[in-house]
């Protein structure tokens, strides 16, 4: 008989500072060495219901608790969140705000440090967990020095560090690029085999999770538990369309192809899938729907020249980039962290002086020009909208670079209320940003850069951290933006965004520039794929698997199918 | 955008061997001594060791030569600014004058503002040398440590530590947040009105105080899941414990400490007055 | 000190407070075209943080936060201004327990009461504590060090006046209030 490890009987929650109940009804029983994936949109209670299994509910968000949540046995409500932590390992999403050490190995101690724990077994223990996770040579970095999946390794390692059973990870590829994301689902996947610790990941990135095994999927949305059905059982049925979780792509492409997906065919991954009973289907389907190729006018916006640039002569952090961007273009420029995305966008912007080349708006060299000025041709909006907002209302944070340009109040008014209807806010134009959603307080910084009347702006990961009904309101809400005449720079490492939204793409490495063509291409090249830490999209290898000659050729039509299905 | 600033360098010394421990104790009573006494042999005698203390370290001047620039030209200021505001302080002082040089109005140089300048320069010129040795050798993780051992509660050690962990992190949020406020067209450098000004830093400081308030909630249940604060007393990684040397050194701070307060008030004054 | 006055958020609310205050010492100075004299941004954060985490947080980011400041920046710490700091940080967080920022709750009345608080503590600080230490310790003329105390008293007594004023109505804005909001045609 399986052993119990979570018990959930008809539990609810309700935070104090909130008018209704976050999770209510909720059964669930995880058993002994379990791996199990919790999805659900945003706002649905999965992470609420991971703060009930680690203790930050109700200790840390006080709140109401009826019914019972039980771990090992031990009612939760009666314990602390110390004696909970003991029990219960967990890796945060967001890997600078919980990585608090000044090195690694004091950061993976943390939780032996705080139990008073002698030094010679802190080092014991620090590196038996370290070499679990493979961070064992960077023990003494500082969190500056590591990347993003290093943190996460480092954090995962302290959290096992005293022996937990139960390993609970909150969105854990939220702030991760492609390849790092499928190394760390991996990695996962690597400890629970090795411990059979009890695993439980909450996500919403489902095609992710699904790179690794998962004994069982519990979808949540709007505080219930809506299945708790097996991976295979799960994707055969409409559950994920209707609560708004994207399915893997290739399912997606089997769905348009008109085929069934039954358990029978074992769609939990590519490897398993049955694809013999459809493939006629699939071809059948390739053939019928073309692609019209467009014609991109040639109207060159911004052009760079040779671009140069490093805080120090010898340390060049760009090297000779030039590209050119076409009017009307919605582009995206990827590459891995720490390539020189972000540098080129300053550069672009004027944050930062280029030490040799030139950049050129509609013709005219932007290098004599201040900030300020360029603020008037190229928008640039931060990743988190709160990094940019700082007045109260709307109005008032629309109209703030007008102000400090000197312009008239009369003017201000036409202008913030032409801007807040392009950007779907007029309605709101008194509310105060405070009750805003993320996405809405999105466009209200686009809104901000759009009214001082550039045609180009540029977005450092426009969706980052959102889900698939937030990531699809963003976007269309760009997409329809490009429609009326702006030119779109994203910077990004979502595959989905660029190859569904974007027309053409320029990868950085090492603060070069490696390749610059259609993404579908550019998804296509292994060497590229490699140096820009991306990972292939699914399609190609379901393309591949049903014998298709030309897996390129399909990945094109399967997006343009797919865009005008959602009707873009 | 990289700013000089002073951190650790790893090397191996007499002095980096010392615990953090040992080199706090050692510098906060080395700091007391310079600022009760005015007796200047002491201060001749501690600027000397300063040096050779420092020399013994083994870290290259050009590490900290920038600080040390602005350091002195911080003393030169200052020491005009002392002659214009007072130039008889040093006549107050030990009551006697000895006119060197009559300049204009009542401003003469005497013996006794030089003696006294000298002294106070002397002052910031024994203790600088050992600041910036302890802010060079002492590793950031183990100086946390060291507070909590010289008993320092470990809540506030571990605030420090916190600090410096996130002091990059904010300085890097602060960037970023004034670059996209300055596309938009703050200018703080140009000329106007103060409260214009200030009403603009508000643009750059709300952003930023929002981060860190949301920072706050997430590291306080970040530390809270991994057990801060549930015990009485917590261990650390970074400390090290004492050795020889340490109460050696320890040793002969407290000697030299009790030493000096017993030259220095063995007359009854704090200043050694070589006027009479 | 025990663990009621230093919860595990007030501890996150130093180091964080102290990281903040030092990055605005060094990056957030304004020039008032005085010469020599400064706005000072972090002492308008420091009153704010000081009226939501209460005097110790004042106090300790006070302290901590300008010693760290002068130690990476200027190589030694100056200790008679480290503890106006920190005495402005702790007066504030005393004397405004009963302005209730937190729950959004910064009227006219508040606003008169933060002010006078800070007139007071700030006097406190930089025209009697900061230069009655400096001829203390270093021995100073007592005229150069009272008009320094004044300059830099005034000019904090400004910052936290105008910018620290707007920072706690700001931040009680977004506290979540009851009320409907409508769509506007």
């Amino acid at each position: 008989m399986r052993k119990p490890v979570i018990e959930f009987t008809n539990f609810s929650f309700h935070y104090r500072t909130q008018s209704s109940p976050t999770l209510s009804g909720i059964n669930l029983t995880i058993y002994e060495g379990e791996k199990i994936l919790i999805i659900g949109p945003s706002g649905s209670g999965k992470s609420t219901l991971g703060h009930c299994i680690n203790g930050l509910v109700p200790f840390f968000y006080p709140g109401e608790i009826s019914g019972s949540l039980k771990i090992f046995g031990k009612e939760t409500k009666k314990e602390s969140i110390f004696k909970l932590s003991s029990m219960v390992g967990t890796v945060l999403q967001d890997p600078d705000a919980q990585f608090i050490g000044l090195t690694a190995a004091e950061d993976i101690a943390f939780k032996l440090e705080n139990q008073f724990v002698p030094q010679e077994e802190l080092f014991e223990s620090v590196n038996r967990v370290a070499d679990l996770v493979d961070m064992k040579e960077h023990l003494e970095s500082t969190p500056q020095d590591l990347s993003g999946g290093q943190k996460q390794r480092v954090t995962l390692a302290g959290s096992m560090i005293d022996d937990v059973n139960i390993l609970l990870f909150d969105e854990p590829l939220a702030n991760l690029d492609p390849a790092t994301g499928k190394i760390a689902i991996e990695l996962i996947d690597r400890i629970h085999k090795q411990t059979g610790k009890t695993t439980i990941i909450i996500e919403h990135r489902l095609e992710d999770v699904l790179h690794g095994e998962v004994d069982r999927i519990v979808i949540i949305d709007e505080g219930c538990i809506l299945a708790d059905l097996t991976p295979n059982e799960l994707l055969s049925s409409n559950l994920l369309i209707d609560t708004g979780i994207r399915e893997p792509l290739y399912l997606t492409a089997l769905r348009y192809a008109g085929c069934t997906i039954t358990p029978m065919l074992k769609p939990k991954s590519l490897k398993t899938l049955n694809i013999e009973v459809n493939k006629t289907k699939l071809h059948a389907w390739y053939e019928s729907v073309g692609y019209a190729e467009k014609k991109q006018k040639n109207d060159v916006l911004l052009e760079l020249k040779n671009i140069h640039f490093g805080y120090s002569k010898t340390k060049e952090i760009i090297k000779d980039v030039s590209f050119k961007i076409n009017k009307g273009e919605l582009l995206s420029l990827i590459g891995k962290n720490g390539a020189g995305k972000s540098t080129l966008a300053k550069l672009i912007c004027g944050f930062y002086l280029p030490t040799a080349g030139e950049i050129l708006y509609e013709g005219e060299n932007l290098i004599e020009q201040s900030i300020k000025e360029r603020g008037d041709h190229i928008g640039f909006v931060l990743q988190n909208p709160n990094q940019m907002i700082s007045q109260n209302f709307i109005f008032d944070e629309v109209a703030l670079g007008l102000k400090f340009r000197g312009v008239a109040d009369k003017e201000i008014k036409d202008k913030v209320f032409h801007a807040l209807k392009i950007c779907g806010l007029y309605e709101l134009r008194n509310w105060p940003i405070s009750a805003l959603s993320f996405g809405q307080k999105k466009r209200v910084t686009i809104a901000s850069v759009l009214v001082l009347g550039p045609k180009l702006i540029l977005l450092d990961e426009p969706t980052a951290g959102q889900d698939y009904k937030h990531y699809n309101e963003i976007m269309e809400f760009l997409w329809n933006l490009n429609q009326q005449g702006i030119t779109i720079i994203m910077i990004t490492h979502d595959m989905h965004l660029m190859l569904e939204y974007t027309n053409r793409a320029i990868v950085i490495s090492e603060g070069q520039k490696i390749r610059e063509d259609e993404p579908a291409n550019i998804l296509a090249d292994e060497d590229v794929i490699r140096l820009a830490n991306l990972k292939e999209t699914s399609l190609y290898q379901l393309a591949n698997k049903a014998d298709f000659f030309d897996q390129r050729d399909f990945v094109k039509r399967f997006i343009h199918f797919d865009r005008r299905t959602r009707q873009l | 955008m990289n700013h000089k600033i002073l951190s650790y360098i790893h090397q191996e010394s007499p002095i980096h061997r010392l615990t953090g421990a040992a080199k706090l104790i050692g510098f906060i009573l080395w700091s007391l001594i310079a600022m009760i006494t005015y007796d200047t042999r002491i201060l001749v005698v501690m600027f000397i060791l300063g040096i050779m203390i420092f020399l013994s370290s083994k870290v290259e001047f050009r590490y900290i030569s920038f600080v040390f620039y602005i350091f002195l030209l911080f003393l030169f200021i200052n020491n005009i600014a002392i002659f214009l505001f007072e130039p008889m302080q040093g006549v107050e002082m030990y009551h006697t004058k000895h006119e060197i040089l009559h300049i204009i109005g009542h401003y003469t140089l005497t013996a006794e503002q030089l003696f006294y300048q000298f002294n106070l320069t002397l002052k910031y010129l024994t203790i600088i040398p050992l600041a910036l040795l302890f802010m060079v050798t002492t590793h950031p993780s183990e100086f946390a440590a060291s507070l909590n051992k010289i008993g320092v509660s470990y809540r506030i050690a571990y605030a420090v530590a916190l600090a410096l962990r996130y002091i990059p992190d904010i300085q890097r949020d602060y960037q970023n947040i004034s670059l996209a406020q300055q596309a938009r067209g703050i200018d703080l450098s140009k000329k106007q009105k103060l409260t214009k000004k200030l009403r603009y830093a508000s643009s750059i400081l709300m952003p930023l105080i929002f981060l860190s308030l949301n920072r706050i909630e997430t590291i306080s249940a970040a530390i809270e899941l991994r057990g801060f604060g549930s015990q009485k007393r917590r261990s650390w990684y970074h400390e090290r414990p004492f050795t020889k040397e340490d109460y050696l050194a320890i040793m002969l701070i407290i000697l030299l400490f009790v030493f000096s307060m017993i030259i220095t008030f063995l007359d009854g004054n704090r200043f050694y007055n070589p006027f009479r | 000190m025990n663990s009621k006055v230093l919860s595990i958020k007030t501890v996150v609310a130093i180091g964080i407070g102290a990281a903040v205050f030092i990055i605005l010492s060094r990056f957030g100075s304004i020039p008032t075209g005085i010469p020599n004299t400064n706005v000072e941004t972090s002492y308008a954060f420091l009153a704010l943080m000081s009226l939501l985490y209460g005097p110790v947080a004042g106090l300790l980011i006070g302290l901590i936060g300008h010693t760290i400041k002068d130690a990476v920046f200027y190589g030694a710490p100056w200790f008679s201004w480290i503890i106006a700091s920190g005495v402005v940080g702790l007066l504030i967080g005393l004397a405004a327990s009963r302005i209730k920022l937190r729950d959004g709750k910064f009227g006219i009345k508040a606003i008169i009461s933060f002010n006078i608080i800070q007139v007071i503590t700030n006097s406190i600080a930089w025209f009697l504590i900061a230069p009655t230490l400096d001829i203390f310790i270093y021995a100073e003329p007592a005229n150069k060090v009272y008009i320094q105390g004044l300059v830099a008293g005034a000019a904090n007594i400004v910052t936290v006046g105008v910018l620290g004023t707007l920072l706690a109505i700001a931040y009680a804005k977004t506290r979540p209030k009851k009320g409907s909001l409508t769509r506007e045609l």
